[in-house]
Formats: C-alpha cells, sequence, structure tokens
C-alpha cells in the first residue's frame, strides 16, 4: 500500500509573489496546504532603536522607509504622536493639506495593491495600468515636495513647503479622473470571470476571527466591521468631513479586494471636500529647532493604508526620544495568513498573501 | 592582408565583418535579462521603471525573470541585512556568467540611512563584486535607466572601465575570497 507524507515548501525570501523578503513555509499534503508559517526578519532594519540616537525631527525620515508605498501616513502618524507629547498645535491650512497627501498616497498604495494582485494572479496588464495611475500621483507629490515616494513633507507642526496653486489644481485633475479609472478597472478584472472565480469564496476570515487575530485595516472591514480610526478617533480634520467607511460581507479574497476599490472613492471624496473648503493662513506652527518635549510618554494612531498604524513615544525630556514603539498593521495582520491558507490549494497562497497586502519593510521594522 | 578582401564583391554591402567577441559583447549589452528581485523601497522604484511610463522594454531590459538561472543582471534593491546576505549570495551563485551587479540605493553603496544599524550590511560591494553604484535613496527610475545604459556602455567597453576586464575574467577562486558572509560578531 502507498503512503504519503506531508511535504514543506519555502517559498521565498526570492519568489516573485512574496512582495519583498517574506518566507513562507508551506506545508502541503498533495496540492492542499495544511499549514503556512511566515518567517519573518527578512528586512529588519532596526528602525525603532535607531530613532533613539536621533532627534525629533531627524527620526521622521525613518518612518517614511517604514511603510513605503504610503509614506505620508506614516509621517503623519509620528508627527502626530510627538506634536501629542510637546503639544504643539498644528496651523489649520496645514491640516487640510495633510489630509489631501495623506488620502492622495492612500489611492496610490492600493494601485500598488491592485497592481501587485492582478499581477500575481497571472495578469501583468493589471499592473501596467495601476501603475500608470499611480504615476499620476507620484507627479503631484513631486510638484509638491520633490520626491516620488519616500516624501519626509509632513513634519513635526505642519507641512514644510505649502501647496501651490498649480499642486492644488491637478488634484483636482486627478479627482476627476477617479472615476473613469475605477470604469475601467472594473472593465478589465473585476467583471472578468476567471478574476471572480480565483477570489470569490477563497480564504474566508470571519468576523470573529478576524477581530482574534487583531486584523485592521481594510482586512477588517471586509470581515464586517465598520472599524476605521479616521471615524473613531476623528484626528485631524477628519471630524469635520463627510464619508463612509465600506463595509464587506463574507470576508472572502473577494470582498478585501472590492473594499479597497470602494476606498478609492472615499478618498476621492475627502480630497474633494478639502480642496473646497481649503482656508488661508501659516502652513507650520512654530516648532523650535531643538525640541525638547517634556517628560512623559504618548500614543497616537491613524489609520494607514493597511490598517491602525501607532506610535508609542516615551520622552525623558531631551531632544532625543527615549524609546520608540511602533504599532505596525501589517505585522498583525499577516498572523491570519495561516489561517487562511489552511484548505485551500497551493495557488490561492498566492492570492490570499496578496490580499493581505503586507508590506515587509512595515513588517520587519 | 585584409579580412575585408576575401569578401566576394557582391556581399561587400550585405555583411558585416566582426569578432566573436564583440558579437557577444553586443548581444549581451542589448537584451539584459535582470532578475526580478526585491528587497525593499527601491524595488517599487524598479517595478515603476519596469512598468507604463518609463518602460525599460525600449532598451531591451525588460525581461524580468524570477529564476536566477536565466538572468543575468542581480538589481540589489533595497536595504541588505546580515539575515538576507545568505539567500542572495546564493541567488548570486545560481546565476550563470558572465553576470553583472548593480547597486540600487543609498543603503547599498554605504548603508544608507540605516549605515549604524546592528543588522545592515553597510555596503553591499563587503559580499559580492559589483558593477555600477546607483545613489538615491531610492534612486528615481531615470536613474535607473542611466545605470543600466552605463553597464551597457561597460559591457561593450570593458576597456573604459577601470578593473572591468580583471573583474569579468576573475576567476572561480578569487570570486570566492571576496565572498565572505560573516555576521558581524560571529566566527565560524
Amino acid at each position: 500500500m502507498a503512503t504519503t507524507e506531508k511535504f514543506v515548501l519555502n517559498m521565498g525570501p526570492q519568489h516573485p509573489s512574496t512582495h519583498g523578503v517574506l518566507q513562507v513555509q508551506v506545508e502541503l499534503d498533495g496540492e492542499n496546504i495544511v499549514g503556512a508559517k511566515p518567517v519573518m526578519g527578512y528586512l529588519h532594519r532596526g528602525i525603532e532603536k535607531l530613532m533613539e540616537s536621533r532627534t525629533y525631527q531627524q527620526c521622521v525620515p525613518f518612518t517614511d522607509r517604514l511603510d513605503y508605498v504610503s509614506s505620508m501616513n506614516n509621517n503623519l502618524g509620528f508627527c502626530m504622536a510627538v506634536e501629542k507629547l510637546a503639544g504643539i498645535e498644528v496651523p489649520e491650512r496645514a491640516q487640510y493639506i495633510r489630509t489631501i497627501c495623506c488620502e492622495l498616497n492612500r489611492i496610490a498604495s492600493h494601485h500598488v495593491f491592485i497592481g501587485s494582485l492582478t499581477n500575481d494572479l497571472g495578469s501583468a496588464t493589471g499592473m501596467i495600468y495601476a501603475f500608470r495611475d499611480r504615476e499620476k500621483i507620484l507627479d503631484l507629490f513631486n510638484i509638491i515636495c520633490g520626491a516620488r515616494m519616500t516624501c519626509h513633507y509632513i513634519r513635526i507642526g505642519g507641512v514644510i513647503a505649502d501647496a501651490q496653486d498649480e499642486f492644488l489644481q491637478k488634484t483636482e485633475e486627478f479627482i476627476n479622473y477617479v472615476p473613469e479609472m475605477l470604469d475601467e478597472y472594473d472593465r478589465l478584472f473585476t467583471g472578468n470571470e476567471i478574476f471572480q472565480k480565483r477570489m470569490q469564496g477563497t480564504s474566508i476570515i470571519s468576523k470573529e476571527d478576524a477581530l482574534r487575530f487583531g486584523m485592521s485595516g481594510p482586512n477588517i472591514r471586509a470581515s464586517g466591521w465598520d472599524y476605521d480610526i479616521r471615524k473613531i478617533d476623528k484626528y485631524g480634520i477628519y471630524g469635520k468631513l463627510d464619508f463612509d467607511i465600506p463595509v464587506g460581507k463574507t470576508g472572502d479574497n473577494w470582498d478585501r479586494y472590492i473594499i479597497r476599490l470602494q476606498e478609492i472613492v472615499e478618498s476621492a471624496k475627502i480630497i474633494r471636500q478639502c480642496l473646497d473648503n481649503m482656508p488661508e493662513g501659516p502652513f507650520m506652527a512654530k516648532v523650535p529647532k531643538m525640541l525638547k518635549p517634556p517628560k512623559g510618554d504618548a500614543y497616537h494612531r491613524v489609520e494607514n493604508t493597511r490598517g491602525e498604524l501607532g506610535f508609542y513615544i516615551v520622552s525623558d525630556g531631551t531632544n532625543k526620544p527615549y524609546r520608540v514603539h511602533i504599532r505596525r498593521p501589517s505585522f498583525i495582520n499577516l498572523q491570519a495568513l495561516d489561517h487562511m491558507c489552511k484548505g485551500m490549494v497551493l495557488a490561492d497562497a498566492v492570492t490570499a498573501f496578496a490580499t493581505i497586502d503586507p508590506l515587509m519593510g512595515e513588517v520587519d521594522c | 592582408m585584409e579580412i575585408v578582401d576575401l569578401v566576394p564583391p557582391e556581399l561587400k554591402n550585405n555583411v558585416i565583418v566582426t569578432s566573436v567577441d564583440a558579437l557577444f559583447k553586443w548581444g549581451r549589452a542589448n537584451s539584459i535579462w535582470p532578475l526580478s528581485s526585491g528587497l525593499a523601497c527601491c524595488s517599487i522604484e524598479m517595478m515603476c521603471a519596469a512598468a507604463s511610463r518609463f518602460d525599460l522594454a525600449r532598451f531591451g531590459y525588460e525581461v524580468f525573470r524570477s529564476c536566477p538561472r536565466q538572468s543575468d543582471l542581480l538589481i540589489v534593491a533595497g536595504t541588505l541585512t546580515w539575515k538576507m546576505t545568505p539567500p542572495l549570495i546564493r541567488l548570486y551563485e545560481e546565476m550563470p556568467n558572465p553576470k553583472y551587479v548593480i547597486a540600487m540605493g543609498n543603503c547599498n553603496i554605504g548603508g544608507g540611512p540605516f549605515a549604524d544599524s546592528y543588522s545592515v550590511v553597510t555596503g553591499l560591494d563587503q559580499i559580492m563584486p559589483v558593477d555600477v553604484y546607483l545613489p538615491g535613496c531610492p534612486p528615481r527610475p531615470e536613474a535607473l535607466i542611466d545605470a543600466m545604459l552605463k553597464l551597457k556602455k561597460r559591457i561593450q567597453h570593458p576597456e573604459t572601465a577601470a578593473g572591468s576586464e580583471e573583474r569579468m575574467n576573475m576567476s572561480r577562486e578569487n570570486l570566492e575570497n571576496m565572498i565572505r558572509p560573516i555576521a558581524p560578531g560571529k566566527v565560524e
């Protein structure tokens, strides 16, 4: 009688579908996955430790390199935590510019999600289209701060430069383009039958499980929770804005994809409101060059593209943080990988991985 | 006697006479197949360079291979940590000769912003020979295209780049001496 045994397959760290340097040890029974164990640390750069030897202003560029496709959101999280610690009031115009930049970056990050997901499912066309539209947003960042990805535009106390008319005008042009762009995506992939069959009903995370894994961001909203820090904390000017939180039903791969498409619409809505109500005034508060926050600690969380991004900063009264801890959403969302892959076939592991949308810079920190 | 004299007159306008070496260099320089290996931030810009706007395909370099055995250029895009070093060296060794390396980004030139970190390799040239250094954090896609054109020049005219000929004819033993995958504080 023939006997079979389980087979352990190493995916990564060099694999086209692991979005960086993640290693996944997949345990296989034939083609069915019995377990998937992520092995992390291939990009561990010790950012939390490095921050202890930098001044507060020098720490901000490191946050760009945490989650490098949504760097503006990371800048915002750290700067708001320091502002909370030092008691700095940010001018209103700066808050509007910050919100515009963060939401633009959210759209750009979802472009990378769409591009890599379609690429992993075997359609390189999707990547070409998504990156074409992402370039439009990177052009806007190029106008406002001169960088494409690692912007370092949001600083402690405001933003480093005022938003020019050219930026505001081109942003409006982009917002007008969003419905046409989404329509094209719908015709390209959302309506594609193979795409739907690969996504619907695979890697389901139930409502309870999503909470149990401590997930956040689009991943928990796809499972049915309307958990969005922008609505709960109403930080910045989000309390004044009118937007909805898209919520999924089943928590499968398909929901996680659709949620992100709907979030692009909501982000566009937020940007339009900010453009309409943009006040005049200063764009930077008066912050001392040698910033010495009082002794104490502060925690601030923002809704990053991937979920709840929190910065916990302990100050000992000097110009350098005593300790910084970063709650990284990708790292916590990645815990669900094993649960998502169990019972699926090997080809679905790639889809599951793409819809969690982790970034290794943030996972390993 | 000139080689040209041997060519019959009716073929003079149709035939190019060259050496095998020059032909190979021409072929290698114009169809580089990079390995699609990304480590960190720079890999996103590498993807941008291959995607619609910058379109690396214009230069003939768009065939990104996932397998090292099919590729001849390793673009090390992103921060290299000591934990990632053994897999990267294995990738490099699995690539067939002749092979080239671009150190993309400040991290691979000297550690970049993470130079004083305990886990980051401060410079790719500590562990493997590098052909082109590409500064930037991250470099723009145009810069990557420029680096690949510099690499093309280097392949076609190795005499213009110092040390290039030795590097290309480097024996296996020398190469192994250059590769020292020893993490700090760890003695084998």
